[in-house]
Formats: structure tokens, C-alpha cells, sequence
């Protein structure tokens, strides 16, 4: 397997979707590329970091306003009917 | 090995037990429907839009539009996933209204194929999060993933954020399955690289890594 190889495979391996010869091969090409090897372990942690990270939760006090708002107007909508939305 | 978990709480039965409720007319099946994907759409809202008022719009926007439309839902696909079409519709006419001098599209133009080729192999630090208090992380992560073009910024919060499915991510944002992918792999090496300025292995005395 060489270099540009690896790449197309890469988001399948990450995903875990590779058949088992292509996962060998690409596997066989980790352990002697270490350039590959450095970007197939920075990508799963960019995946992992981003996944992990607290980014745009919602608070609760926000939350909360935004559900009552959503429901309030579902009502509105409701009595006018349905040419409303 | 996947580095993908789900995020959506509660199985899919039940999901469906609470849309046929609300379709009948049950405002708390829907209102539980809320609670169960407002952080989601939120999250997801934000990402596209990088704007939190834009965000909270759309949360409200999205979920009307959901309650108003319910009757078309066809419980083929998972609401969810309809949900989130709805969402990031809503989300991208945001940024149209605001970015009116450029495109965006969900299908503009990928620039060239060398875009996200790995420059920069240099390795990172074994945790590299630990580097940074957690508000400086977000910030980076925030800033890093603003670099990105919507559509490959979008692909990348359905699939590796939200954990949706290559399929579901593909129905959701009305591309095919090979288009997903290829924007999920730019999406992901971008975003490689572009982190590696923050984590990468600091260079020690002797000049070896």
C-alpha cells in the first residue's frame, strides 16, 4: 500500500468500516511508514478531541427558555392552523 | 476500531412511540421530542453558523417548522434525522443572510484535490488537550473549525460530533454517501492540521523530539 493508498482508507479505517484484507494491508503499511502512522494517530485524536469537547452545550437556563418559547409558539400555530408555519 | 459514539440518548422505538403522539395531537409527546435534541440542534446550529444568536433561531426555528410539518413525516427515516435536515437548512439560510456576498452552499466547489494532503507530519504531544485550560481549548477548537468551508464543517459535526451514521449523515444533508465521505476525510485532515499548531511535540534540548 503506498501513502495516497493509505489516505483514501483512512476514513474508513477510522471508522471501522474496512474489509479485513484492506485493514491488514493498511495496518502492515502503519507499522513501517511512521509519517502515516503520525497522521492516522492525529486524526483520531482531532476526532476525539472535538467529540469529547464541551463546545456549544446548551445551558439549562437557555435551554429551558428556548423550549418554552418552542412550545408556546406550537400552540399559537396550532390555533391559527397549519398555513401558520 | 471506530472513534464515532452516538450522542442521542433513548432507542428509536421510542422515538417513534412519541412522533406518532405528538401527530395525534400530544404536545408534551413533542415537547419530550424537544428535550430530546435541543442540544443536538443546538450544537449542531452553532457549529454551522458560528453565531449563537443564529443558533438559538434556529433551535426555535427548526422545531416549529418540525411541529408544522409533522403530518409529512413519513417515518421512514428517523425523525432525527429529519430534524436535522430541517436544522441545517435553516442553519446555512442564516449564513447566506448574513455572508450574502458568498456562496454557501453545501455543494460548492471542493478547491483542489491537494487541499488537505498532510503538510505538517510533525507528531503531537501525548495529551495535548491537557495543554490548554479548558476555555483556551474551546476557543481553539471554535476558531479552528470556523477555517472550514460550511459544507465540509457540517459533514464533520453530523458524523464525528453527533455521531450520525455515513447513511444518516448523507440523507440528512441530501448528499451521497461517497460525496459525505470525501468531505469527512478533508474535514477531518484540515482540521489535523491546523490543531497541530497548537499540539504539536514541543522540541526538546538536544533538538530530537
Amino acid at each position: 500500500m503506498k501513502c495516497s493508498e493509505f489516505l483514501q482508507e483512512l476514513t474508513n479505517y477510522l471508522d471501522g468500516v474496512l474489509d479485513d484484507n484492506t485493514k491488514v494491508e493498511l495496518e502492515n503499511h502503519l507499522s513501517w511508514c511512521h509519517n502515516c502512522y503520525v497522521v492516522c494517530d492525529t486524526t483520531k485524536k482531532t476526532i476525539e478531541i472535538y467529540r469529547d469537547s464541551q463546545l456549544y452545550e446548551l445551558p439549562e437556563d437557555l435551554r429551558s427558555r428556548l423550549r418554552s418559547a418552542i412550545m408556546t409558539k406550537c400552540q399559537q400555530h396550532k390555533k391559527r392552523g397549519p398555513q401558520s408555519v | 476500531m471506530s472513534a464515532i459514539e452516538n450522542k442521542l440518548a433513548g432507542p428509536v422505538s421510542e422515538e417513534l412511540t412519541l412522533v406518532q403522539a405528538a401527530k395525534r395531537g400530544d404536545d408534551s409527546a413533542f415537547e419530550e421530542l424537544v428535550r430530546r435534541y435541543d442540544r443536538n440542534v443546538f450544537r449542531i446550529a452553532q457549529h454551522i453558523t458560528q453565531n449563537r444568536e443564529d443558533a438559538e433561531d434556529v433551535v426555535q426555528e427548526a422545531f416549529l417548522k418540525a411541529y408544522g410539518n409533522l403530518a409529512q413525516f413519513q417515518e421512514q427515516s428517523k425523525f432525527y434525522t429529519w430534524l436535522v435536515r430541517i436544522a441545517v437548512n435553516e442553519a446555512l439560510m442564516k449564513l447566506r443572510r448574513r455572508k450574502p456576498e458568498r456562496t454557501v452552499s453545501l455543494d460548492e466547489d471542493i478547491k483542489t484535490e491537494d487541499d488537505s494532503l498532510p503538510r505538517e507530519i510533525a507528531d503531537w504531544s501525548p495529551n495535548p488537550e491537557q495543554l490548554y485550560s479548558q476555555s483556551e481549548l474551546g476557543e481553539i477548537l471554535s476558531k479552528t473549525i470556523q477555517g472550514l468551508p460550511p459544507g465540509f464543517r457540517t459533514v464533520f459535526v453530523l458524523r464525528d460530533v453527533e455521531g450520525l451514521s455515513t447513511e444518516e449523515t448523507a440523507a440528512a444533508l441530501e448528499l451521497s454517501v461517497p460525496a459525505v465521505k470525501s468531505r469527512l476525510l478533508r474535514a477531518r485532515l484540515q482540521l489535523r492540521e491546523r490543531l497541530g499548531r497548537f499540539f504539536q511535540k514541543r522540541e526538546s534540548g538536544d533538538g530530537k523530539q
